[in-house]
């Protein structure tokens, strides 16, 4: 039987909203992926640290505090340096439109603002996955 | 789904048989509604028990709520001229926003801090921050909310030494500090110490007010994060006033007279779109709370019984998609609060979806309070839906709603049993979940979002805060610790360390590091490191 999607729900930085962080992972969860939240308060080195041990395909990082310009390429460049260079890498949360292009010069899939369904975010996943995995 | 109506011009099943909280509702309303009703009892005059129709005899015909925009970021320059900004285009009252290093308790150039300095509120790091923060603003001319909560004695007596500065007696100083820890472990996350002696700070704010500052409320119990953080009406109404509740036992507790500091406490409510339930809400509270202090606190001053509250329309019912639609949501909620009797009001910024807001867009947000006192005549009768069948009803169903939740946290243990069991958080993140799939069904609308959609790009000017102000705010809290006597720093360091050890009030050794300009970060972790750390469990 093929491996369940594994998926790590990150919160970097001092950001503590976590409403969207947690029903993102409820809905992933329902979608029949593995979930592991990190909680709040975490490093971006924790939180690739934590890519790593717990073999993730895919890492979530929700951000609300508008740090992200500084932490999400933090939380990239750690993962590459893992050798996680083929983990999804997908952000949620207020990012500025003008700040889009720039995470996604820096590695990352997609993202994913205010008024994103639940459903585009488990299609984005699962699709990604099927291609890494075929 | 059983119950709902067909309604709309897409496929899309429209619930129009509950409010956006669940809670059923009738398509329409009675005199058997209010079987029972009595004007008297349920309701009273405006300023007289159970103060259901406002906390005061001319509610706005004797003064407009206060119209204070939540306001902060980058450095306290910057903080200070969007201040007097808001000041010169007819603000009345002050409400600060922090940064997350400043509502945690770390310095700007504490490892933690990278990348958050002066972007979600105004970095302060030392008196000298808060001095350059109300500069130019004479403090016994305004009164300011703090949105500070785990810090939020030290952030006091930084603005109360301010103020001496000033040449302003402390008892000419009002304001608010938020202050309510409660409601972080429950919904909004910025706590720092364990609840015990969490509670035993805020108890010092309550007991040292009384006696110096007596127009400081020394705590707004907060339900606007809760609702944020996805709450329904009623849980927020519940949990607010349990919290309420909690700190009142707390103070009594401490051997302090009821009627000395209940006068004092204030709260927080949101508003958001489901229109009628919110006022209900808001004249549920206040009776509620009268109740509650005069029958089960057996407080004996009239002002100890008064629910006065606060209101912030909701940020999560802005939408990022057509963003200027926002400014018609935030008329409707802040509508409901006045209707509702707020004592003061928040307009959220059509912009917040996707940035702190602009100067533009924050003018409108105040302007549309504006419109409201002095244009709509809205204000100028007092609680005009009481006698409403269907206001009065709801009113009586959020009352009951609340009182069941009461039981059941009074089953739990308390307050902070059930926080601890995680009973709030996880109610809130079932309401949070069961209206996310609702909207994904279309069982509720979001216009913009998933109904009327346009495919365009946003485009409004948002607000920016560069990097350049971490740099800036780094160099200047070491320049302090660099021109300081640090030798009265570590004593007063040591002092505070000491009466945290013992049981005698902190406000006294906090005011005396502040003057001596230790930093925020110095002060937090010396309490750290007697009182420890609270960790949550990372449940979903």
């Amino acid at each position: 039987m093929e491996r369940k999607i594994r998926v790590l729900v990150a919160k970097p930085g001092l950001d503590s909203h976590d409403r969207g962080a947690k029903v993102v992972a409820r809905a992933l969860r329902d979608a029949g992926m593995e979930v592991i939240y990190t909680g709040l308060r975490q490093t971006p080195d924790q939180i690739a640290e934590a890519a790593l041990q717990e073999d993730v395909d895919v890492v979530g990082i929700s951000i609300l505090s508008g740090a992200h310009r500084v932490l999400v390429p933090r939380i990239v460049e750690r993962l590459r340096e893992l050798g996680l260079s083929d983990v999804l890498v997908v952000v949620g949360g207020i990012i500025p439109p003008d700040d889009v292009p720039f995470l996604l010069e820096r590695g990352v899939a997609a993202v994913f603002g205010p008024g994103s369904s639940t459903a585009d975010i488990v299609a984005f996943i699962e699709e990604y996955v099927q291609k890494v995995r075929a | 789904m059983a119950g709902n109506t067909r309604t709309g011009t897409g496929n899309d099943t429209v619930d129009t048989t509950t409010t956006i909280s669940g809670l059923p509702i009738k398509p329409l309303y009675e005199p058997a509604d209010l079987s029972g009703f009595d004007y008297e009892r349920d309701l009273g005059r405006p300023g007289e028990f159970p103060f259901t129709r406002g906390v005061y005899p001319t509610m706005y015909r004797g003064r407009r709520w206060t119209m204070r925009e939540f306001s902060g970021f980058g450095t306290a320059e910057q903080t200070n001229a969007r201040f007097k900004y808001l000041i010169s285009e007819g603000e009345t009252g002050l409400s600060t926003a922090f940064d997350f290093p400043t509502l945690l308790g770390y310095d700007s150039d504490h490892p933690m801090a990278l990348g958050e300095v002066g972007k979600l509120g105004v970095a302060i790091d030392s008196l000298r921050d808060m001095e350059i923060l109300f500069d130019g603003i004479p403090l016994d001319q305004v009164t300011t909310s703090m949105t500070i909560n785990a810090p939020a004695a030290i952030l006091w007596a930084m603005y109360l030494v301010v103020a001496e500065k000033q040449g302003v007696p402390w008892d000419k100083v009002g304001g608010t500090i938020q202050n309510d820890i409660l409601k972080e472990y429950i919904a909004q996350n910025t706590y720092v110490f364990p609840p015990e002696p969490s509670m035993r700070l805020i108890v010092d704010t309550f007991e040292f007010g009384t006696k110096h500052v007596p127009k400081w409320n020394t705590i707004s119990v907060s339900g606007y994060h809760i609702r944020e953080a996805g709450s329904t009406a009623v849980q927020e109404l519940a949990f607010t006033l349990a919290d309420g509740m909690e700190y009142v036992r707390w103070g009594i507790a401490r051997g302090l007279d009821v009627d000395a500091f209940a006068p004092r406490l204030s709260f927080f409510f949101n508003a958001h779109n489901e229109f009628f339930e919110e006022i209900a809400k808001y004249r549920a509270a206040r009776r509620i709370w009268a109740h509650v202090m005069r029958d089960e606190f057996g407080a004996k001053n009239a002002r100890s019984w008064l629910c006065r509250f606060h209101t912030q329309t909701a940020g999560v019912s802005l939408t990022a998609q057509q963003p200027e639609n926002n400014v018609v949501r935030v008329t409707l909620q802040a509508l409901a609060a006045v209707l509702g009797g707020t004592q003061s009001l928040h307009t959220n910024s059509m912009d917040e979806a996707l940035a702190l807001p602009s100067e533009k867009a924050v003018r409108i947000a105040l302007r549309t309070q504006q419109i409201i006192a002095d244009e709509s005549g809205v204000a100028n009768t007092i609680d005009p839906l009481a006698g409403s069948y269907f206001v009065e009803a709801l009113t009586n169903q959020m009352e009951a709603g609340a009182k069941d939740y009461f039981r059941r946290i009074d089953e739990l243990g308390g307050v902070i049993p059930a926080i601890e069991k995680q009973f709030f958080q996880r109610e809130i993140a079932e309401a949070a979940y069961r209206y996310q799939r609702e909207v994904q069904a279309g069982r509720r609308v979001i216009v913009g979002v998933n109904r009327y959609q346009v495919d365009e790009p946003i485009s409004i000017p948002l607000l920016q805060v560069d990097e350049a102000v971490q740099e800036a705010q780094i160099k200047r809290v070491q320049e302090v610790r660099r021109t300081r006597d640090n030798t009265e720093v570590r004593s007063r360091l040591a002092a505070l360390r000491d009466a945290a050890r013992g049981s005698g009030n902190l406000m006294y050794p906090i005011l005396e590091a502040v003057r001596a300009y230790a930093t925020l970060g110095e002060i937090m972790d010396t309490l750290r490191e007697v009182f420890g750390e609270y960790h949550a469990p990372p449940v979903f």
